[in-house]
């Protein structure tokens, strides 16, 4: 039993030849879990901002054709993000997803929720932005995370070259 | 690396040809002729590559009596790498932060749903 938290890791796939970000990570849950905490507004304002900011949800309907806007906020800075829900599905979610700071930029976000049997479930997530400088300036956009430890996932792209 | 440099980086390797170049400059060094054998394109087609290759860092020439060989600057692939892992760390983070959210959520079923049936299993 050692510590379960970081038991699964995510992993990232920046694709060399189209502006998409997959990542796929593992978790103690059902199929159904999963989608309630991607689905239920209160569940989710309580995981998916930065460590350390406040996710406020202003409109969400978490059904095919619906939309959905929140602002993750600390210290009276704020980020806003909107979209649409385009389909909710029983495993699957697809959706837009835009940066108010970027207005002009969209993604395509599909969450797939793969049901590994015993209570597992594997979340696949796969972001297509509408250009490279969008995806670049995406991956480039984290803040100050510490991060020393090994490397991930670019490795495959370079041993591809 | 800053922003617009990554941009050109992944940029560059948008491109198959440039791709299959930066392999063969991972091996070791060649001139733009040497590189430009296996192609049906022209040596101008290729130089043109590599200035793409070089203005995003990926690639340097340097003066070799004769010769000006490219060189793979291998570390840039570092600095991308890095830029990549900061943004799977957030992800992490937001994950865990989401493991812990489930984890509620099983204790809050359990008196209702799952420790019923399992009882009832059991007994």
């Amino acid at each position: 039993m050692n510590a379960t938290s970081n038991r699964y890791q995510v992993s990232i796939e920046a694709d060399p030849t189209l502006p998409i970000i997959r990542m796929t990570r593992d978790f103690d849950a059902t199929p159904t879990q999963l989608m309630r905490a991607h689905t239920d507004p209160a569940l989710f304002a309580r995981w998916v901002g930065p460590n350390g900011m406040e996710t406020k949800i202003l409109d969400w309907d978490a059904t095919t054709g619906g939309r959905w806007r929140y602002v993750a906020g600390r210290d009276g800075e704020e980020y806003g993000f909107h979209g649409c829900f385009h389909e909710v599905g029983e495993d699957r979610i697809v959706q837009t997803f835009t940066f108010d700071g970027q207005p002009d930029g969209v993604a395509l976000e599909t969450l797939r929720f793969e049901d590994l049997g015993d209570g597992r479930t594997r979340l696949h997530a796969q972001s297509l932005v509408d250009s490279f400088e969008g995806r670049d300036q995406w991956l480039a956009s984290g803040m100050e995370t510490g991060v020393d430890e090994g490397y991930a996932k670019l490795d495959a792209l370079v041993a591809e070259l | 690396m800053a922003d617009d440099q990554l941009s050109r980086v992944f940029a560059a390797l948008a491109d198959p040809t440039r791709r299959d170049m930066v392999a063969r400059l991972a091996v070791c060094d060649a001139t733009v002729g040497e590189l430009a054998e296996p192609y049906d394109v022209s040596v101008q087609a290729v130089s043109k590559h590599i200035k793409v290759l070089t203005d995003a860092g990926l690639v340097s020439q340097r003066r070799d009596a004769q010769r000006r060989p490219c060189h793979l600057e291998a570390e840039v692939f570092d600095l991308m790498t890095k830029w990549i892992e900061r943004y799977r760390q957030q992800a992490q983070e937001r994950y865990e932060r989401l493991d812990a959210v489930l984890a509620e959520m099983r204790d809050d079923e359990q008196p209702t749903h799952p420790r019923h049936l399992q009882q009832g299993a059991a007994s």
